[in-house]
């Protein structure tokens, strides 16, 4: 860990909070967005959904036990920076196999700590995620935010490509073949198909349709993904043609596509939902799951408003038949799943597969697969 | 599912006296149900033993019976109010039990009460030991080896057989605060424990179980809902791993060094086993130790109900759980109830919090000379400060400056006498622990020593070295809001914290006028729920005035902390810098430094000086009360007498005024709380080892030295002045010897023996001291009366511990007066009548002993006493004996009564051997009181005193062949032969009396309750007007 140097973070209203820069110091911009989870913070960071991504975590001791290969989400990180209020390099931990900051520095994720998170965290709760960035105090606010303001805004960018794998990732499995495109997939999904003795197909994103179909799946799955969903309209056009020839799931991103490629519109959220505490109920069964969330964008309900007022399977028209609300966020009631029976699909806005964040949706993995069995 | 319209009348029961284990927590939680089942429209029937709780105030009920939490007064309050259902998961192992009992003796079911919250089969589940384990092992969960045992015996033939092995702890079913267990690491400490804990289990069982000392310790609290769902509501770790109580262990919110993976176990598993024991609703909360090398769990074990872990979890995260367990209890689920402080969100979330929340636990040993200060599986904990800061620094700074000590451990001078003394947990463990890192000390070392996780050494090696953090910072204010700001909250729960200059602050002040009330800190013995009583009812008082309520304090167990009771809370510790902090942003109308007990006291001079106004009685009149010169003179002014009296400000001196007093005289220094270091001395011999022991007499710190009035009547008076007027409210009367200190003597309203003329006396004496002090608001002055004189012992300008028992006895709130006339009202405007009432009321104190080994077990000028419980009957007999059962104190119905007394004492003796005889019992006497017995006819066994050889009185109760003590001593030495027969009687839970006085009411109580006159009345009934 280099010397205390000072630095600040900006955001593209113009609004400043100093801090101390650690990790990689030599800071840059991107959206600023904040996580409200206590652990896995290492998750998070190597979770490519948060690709283009500054973190803040909201929880105040980050880094306190250290970093693992098992926490990787990926093979790399993704998020470009971390605001933080108060980082830790501990490595006391058994499970530890480095110190945070170490790995932050080593894998060029620009830090800042000593940062009043909770201001942060209430101005952009009340005005929105926005640009922004994470500087060293010898930058002037001028040129900083000249730099932000070269930055391309998250909707409409396509970061979905850029995380995707340039050639396909097999795993054995006896059981049903999952092939995913990946547009980010974590690993705690694939890990979720693992256990459950799947074969999993990982193609890249921009695979055309034709390839998908000739990799013989069982199951169809779309993954999770950082960005705009409206960006990356080669793959919605994709899942347009794959959908209703194999059993289909998503997951997140996944689940705005499958959104999108029916006919369904998607919008973003004012400060979207990151973290390990959102309630979503499952409307088949009546079950409230503590959820696992990393999103920007949602789906738009039937009426054309971001929120569905009441606890009920509220349904859409679609080019493949009605597609039915399975899931609702409690927290703001924007739509958190969908089943579309005729095109056996079924999608969730959240993170069933956890990692990081609560297991109480990982049976979800089961319901995928019995549609698997019913194709 | 909406609310359950099929039941309209439910039983809350609280928790009885505070004890260790068990304190204002559920005055806490049994608040925040009883205020939300009227809300929903339910008729609350509550019963609750103990004055000092909110609960008790006749508007949180419909009905408020303040009788002993027993099953035969319960069944009687039942027959009588017919509830619909008892929920009894609110009122600590008390309720719980109580429930049990009605539930076994088929009470619940004569009279068709539901159990609601938790039934039998899941608090069974949840609190048998072997049914927890069979439970456990069938779902997959894993939890320390265990066997339960019922005797010495079969626990060491399961040693032989290998099925156990040492070290082990030894748990006994049903108790609370792990009472009468502990940690055996040899043979023969696993027949010592196991003996105890056979012992102090109702149902003679003890778990003995595998050790896991040394690994983490966490907790989780969980709540789930008649949908089956369940939500976490917040997570704790113990800074002290396993092997200390978690209620006498540093912890820490949220858990600071578990990763996700590992978090999420604990929450799967925390989910399951509230489903496995079938808790149906409610919160529940689940112990679990992980190792640290390979992040292995097992469960400990979990609570079917609210507990003080809860209570931490709710001031801690916002999330108020009892609220929220009695909502789910009627029927609600949680996505149909608003998150209290969002409004926006259900209650169907888990919160998530974005600082860090500090617990201290506050001990007493300086109480009991001769306990053992190391802390085990048992809880010997008092009290308990909670702290919140952005950092771990900030807010374990924070906690620490909180705890108000008197003094700090003293710190071996060599590393390796440090190093050791951190070895062992104790106390002032942390205070160590920080000089060792202060000393330079590694963290390897000390973690060798203490097996504290390094996560916490680290941060704890910063803050010795480095300081709190906070330097360069601002000090903003933060709102407390479940979910780390993602919603705007709408409770002004509020704490300060450092940041960056020009950092925001949220407290929402609005353009009303706001009272600063101080909060009474970290429960202790002699400061304890009694003043959050008086501070809940200051901020009632002061909303209900037309001001902003606002409180500062730093107890998380209390109701005063609880962000329903005020406008604007401030969870701060009551520092001058931290109050004086909280007043710059308030700029109050004025400050309450009355009703805290000495904790705010001592700040009014600060304040003061800072500009601040204090509301009601002036500090100059704190001063003159407590200043003996001062008030020495002003009573002379008003020709009142106190007791022949001197102030010494060196040794010699003190030998020199002794012998002008004579003796016995009571000695003490100046200004102290709950009688520390306070000492009757029978002669210079005894004064001189008291100068050795305690206080080094010097200018600095005066000893005070009092005659001290033998045999005579000691008097409390607890009055409301205006300036202009006042009220006496009450005049207790103590029932104990006097010597023994207030708080910890039984007490008597109306008093039982004072005539009408010294009554107007009392009165004079008191309307006098009130004006010429100039005391606005509330006055408690002590009196002794010997020889036909009353004697001013000492008068305190402010709120006393027996406010809320002369309250509930009279029928006034009492510091709810004293407020209004703090914010100028009038007592004339106020209408208050005199007591007229035919009923009468005992308070009776109630004693830790059994939880401190090696302590001695008696009474004296120093309390000791954790709380106290309230009788209230027809008569005197039948009061006292209420208080009593209510105390714990089970006077017997048949067998036989030990009676020693003194010379004086022994023509009264003869009548109640006499009396004892007419009710059954057997009369056992030494020999000069058996002579006396004997003349008057009555039959009597002697026995021999302790110096005449064995067989003699202690034997016999060792042996259990006596079922009352009753022992009036006198003076040093026959004091030292009543301290065997007490200490022996209160090892094997014998009740035991030391005054003619109080074994005259026993007897009385005794014949009452043979007579049979069990009826019951709600204060609602006996305050009607």
């Amino acid at each position: 860990m280099s010397e205390a140097t000072a630095g600040y973070v900006l955001l593209e209203d113009g609004s400043r909070f100093d801090g101390i820069l650690c990790g990689a110091t030599e800071g840059g911009v991107g959206e600023v967005v904040f996580n409200t989870a206590m652990t896995g913070y290492q998750e998070a960071v190597t979770d490519p959904s948060y690709a283009g991504q500054i973190i803040t975590f909201t929880y105040t001791m980050i880094g306190n036990y250290g970093v693992s290969a098992g926490a990787m989400e990926s093979g790399a990180a993704h998020a470009r920076g971390v605001i933080m209020r108060d980082a830790r390099n501990n490595s006391d931990a058994a499970s530890a196999e480095g110190g945070w900051l170490d790995w932050l520095e080593a894998n060029g994720v620009w830090a800042i700590t000593g940062v009043n998170t909770r201001a942060l965290v209430r101005h952009i709760r009340d005005k929105g995620a926005m640009r922004g960035g994470i500087f060293p105090a010898s930058l002037s606010t001028g040129d900083a935010m000249a730099r932000i303001e070269a930055e391309p805004t998250m909707a409409g960018s396509d970061f979905a490509s850029q995380v995707s794998p340039e050639a396909p990732i097999e795993h054995d499995g006896s059981g049903p073949h999952v092939v995913a495109l990946d547009t980010g997939i974590k690993a705690s999904i694939v890990n979720q198909f693992l256990e459950r003795d799947c074969r999993v197909t990982l193609l890249p994103c921009l695979t055309p349709a034709e390839e998908v179909m000739a990799r013989e799946p069982d199951l169809l799955f779309l993954a999770n993904g950082p960005g705009d969903p409206a960006a990356v309209s080669a793959v919605t056009e994709t899942v347009r043609e794959l959908i209703g020839t194999r059993p289909m799931v998503g997951i997140c991103l996944g689940h705005q596509l499958l959104s999108r490629a029916v006919g369904l519109e998607t919008f973003k959220l004012p400060f979207g939902h990151r973290g390990s505490n959102h309630p979503v109920k499952d409307l088949e069964t009546g079950v409230i799951e503590i959820t696992s969330q990393n999103h920007g964008f949602a789906v738009v309900g039937p009426d054309g408003k971001g929120t569905i007022e009441n606890d009920e399977p509220v349904r859409w028209q679609t080019g493949h038949g009605e597609a039915v609300l399975s899931h609702i966020n409690l927290y703001d009631r924007t739509v958190e799943g969908l089943r579309l029976p005729d095109a056996k699909a079924m999608t969730v806005q959240h993170h069933p597969e956890a990692g990081p964040g609560p297991r109480d949706a990982r049976h979800l993995f089961d319901r995928f697969l019995d549609l698997a069995k019913e194709g | 599912m909406p609310k359950r319209e099929d039941i309209k009348r439910i039983m809350v029961v609280g928790s009885g006296p505070v004890v260790i284990g068990q304190a204002a927590e559920f005055d806490y939680s049994g608040v925040q149900a009883c205020k939300v089942l009227l809300e929903e429209g339910y008729e609350v029937v509550l019963v609750n033993s103990n004055p000092a709780t909110i609960m008790t105030d006749p508007e949180f009920a419909t009905r408020t019976y303040v009788e002993p939490l027993l099953p035969g007064p319960v069944a009687a309050i039942i027959e009588k109010e017919r509830p619909d259902a008892l929920l009894p998961t609110l009122g600590g192992q008390t309720a719980l039990n109580l429930a049990m009992d009605l539930s076994a003796d088929g009470t619940l079911e004569k009279f068709g009460v539901e159990l609601i919250g938790a039934n039998r089969d899941a608090i069974i589940r949840g609190e048998d030991r072997e049914v927890f384990r069979q439970v456990m092992t069938e779902a997959g969960i894993r939890i320390p080896w265990s066997i339960t045992v019922e005797s010495v015996e079969q626990a060491l033939k399961e040693l032989d057989e290998g099925d156990a092995s040492l070290p082990a702890i030894i748990r006994p079913a049903f108790t609370m605060g792990g009472q009468g267990g502990g940690i055996a690491e040899t043979r023969d400490e696993l027949i010592e424990v196991v003996s105890k804990g056979i012992a102090a289990s109702p149902i003679g069982q003890v778990l003995v179980e595998e050790s896991v000392i040394g690994w983490g310790e966490f907790e989780l609290e969980v709540m789930r809902d008649r949908n089956d769902n369940v939500v976490i509501i917040c997570s704790i770790e113990n800074v002290d791993p396993m092997g200390v109580h978690t209620g006498d262990s540093i912890t820490v919110a949220p858990a600071q060094s578990l990763t996700d993976p590992v978090y999420q176990s604990l929450r799967d598993i925390a989910i399951a086993v509230i489903r496995e024991v079938g808790v149906e609703t409610g919160g529940s909360n689940v112990q679990f130790a992980v190792n640290p090398a390979d992040g292995e769990i097992v469960v400990i074990e979990m609570n079917p109900r609210v507990s003080r872990s809860s209570a931490l979890a709710s001031k801690a995260t916002g999330f108020p759980i009892a609220k929220m367990a009695a909502k789910l209890a009627v029927g609600y689920a949680l996505e149909e109830i608003p998150n209290d402080i969002t409004r926006a969100t259900p209650a169907s979330f888990e919160p998530t919090i974005d600082y860090v929340v500090t617990k201290i636990p506050r001990f007493a040993f300086e109480k009991f000379p001769g306990a053992d200060e190391k802390l085990s599986t048992y809880m010997q904990s008092v009290g308990e400060v909670m702290s919140i800061g952005r950092t771990f620094r900030e807010s374990f700074a924070k906690a620490l400056a909180s705890r108000e000590l008197d003094s700090r451990p003293e710190v071996p001078e060599s590393d390796n006498g440090l190093l050791n003394a951190i070895a062992t947990p104790t106390p002032g463990r942390i205070d160590l622990v920080l000089a060792a890192f202060e000393r330079g000390l590694t963290v390897e070392q000390v973690h060798e020593q203490a097996k504290i996780d390094p996560w916490f050494l680290r941060e704890l090696e910063l803050l010795a070295t480095d300081g709190d953090g906070t330097g360069g910072l601002e000090r903003i204010y933060n709102s407390v809001d479940t979910c780390a700001a993602e919603f705007e909250a709408a409770t002004p729960y509020y704490y300060s914290s450092h940041e960056p200059e020009g950092s925001p602050s949220e407290i929402r002040r609005g353009e009303k006028e706001s009272v600063v009330i101080l909060g009474a800190g970290p429960n202790r013995i002699g400061q304890g729920i009694e003043f959050d009583y008086c501070c809940v009812h200051a901020a009632m008082t002061a909303r209900e005035c037309g001001r902003d309520a606002v409180m500062v304090n730093c107890n998380p167990e209390t109701v005063s902390t609880d962000y329903d009771t005020s406008d604007r809370l401030y969870f701060e510790p009551l520092t001058l810098e931290h109050v004086l902090a909280v007043c710059e942003k308030e700029q109050p109308e004025g400050v309450i430094v009355m009703f805290g007990g000495q904790t705010p006291l001592k700040l009014a001079e600060g304040l003061k000086e800072a500009g601040i106004n204090l509301l009601g009685t002036p500090v100059e009149a704190i001063d003159a009360a407590e200043d003996r010169g001062k008030f020495g003179a002003l009573i002379d002014r008003l020709g009142i007498k106190p007791p022949p009296y001197g102030t010494a400000l060196s040794a010699a001196e003190a030998e020199e005024i002794a012998a002008g007093i004579g003796y016995p005289l009571l000695v003490r220094p100046s200004f102290v709380l709950g009688g520390r270091a306070m000492e009757i001395c029978y002669s210079t011999g005894d004064l001189k080892a008291y100068l050795d022991r305690h206080v080094k007499a010097s200018p600095e710190h005066p000893l005070l030295l009092d005659r001290f009035l033998e045999n005579a009547i000691e008097v409390d008076v607890d009055a409301l002045c205006d300036g202009e007027e006042v009220f006496v409210a009450g005049i207790m009367q103590h029932v104990e010897e006097a010597g023994v200190h207030s708080g910890d003597s039984a007490c008597v309203l109306p008093p039982m023996s004072i005539g009408q003329e010294m009554i107007d006396e009392i009165k004079q004496a008191t309307t006098a001291i009130a004006l010429e002090l100039g005391v606005i608001g509330l006055i408690n002055i002590q009196y002794a009366l010997a020889g036909g004189e009353l004697y001013v012992i000492e008068a305190n300008p402010r709120a006393s511990r027996t406010v809320p028992f002369v309250s509930k006895a009279i029928g006034i709130p009492l510091a709810k007066v004293a407020t209004r006339i703090m914010l100028g009202q009038k007592l004339a405007d106020q209408d208050l009548p005199e007591f007229t009432g035919d009923h009468v009321s005992v308070k009776e104190a109630v004693l830790p002993f059994s939880r401190f080994q090696g302590a001695d077990s008696v009474l004296g000028p120093e309390m000791k006493s954790t709380g106290e419980v309230i009788g209230i009957g027809p008569d005197f007999p039948t009061a006292f004996g209420k208080a009593q059962a209510a105390a714990g104190v089970s006077l017997p119905e048949s067998g036989a009564v030990f009676i020693s007394v003194t010379d004086t004492d022994k023509a009264a003796a003869t009548q109640l051997a006499a009396q004892l005889h007419d009710l059954g019992f057997e009369i056992l006497a030494t020999t000069g009181t058996a002579q006396a017995i004997s003349r008057m006819g009555t039959p009597v066994r002697a026995i021999n005193k302790i110096a005449e050889g064995s067989p003699h009185v202690v034997d016999m109760i060792e042996e259990q062949h006596c079922d009352l003590v009753i022992n009036t001593p006198t003076g040093s030495g026959a004091r030292a032969d009543g301290y065997e027969i007490r200490s022996a009687a209160i090892r094997h839970g014998i009740p035991s009396v030391t005054t003619l006085t109080g074994a005259s009411a026993a007897v009385r109580a005794m014949a009452a309750r043979a007579n049979g006159s069990g009826e019951v009345k709600s204060l609602q009934e006996l305050h009607a007007r």
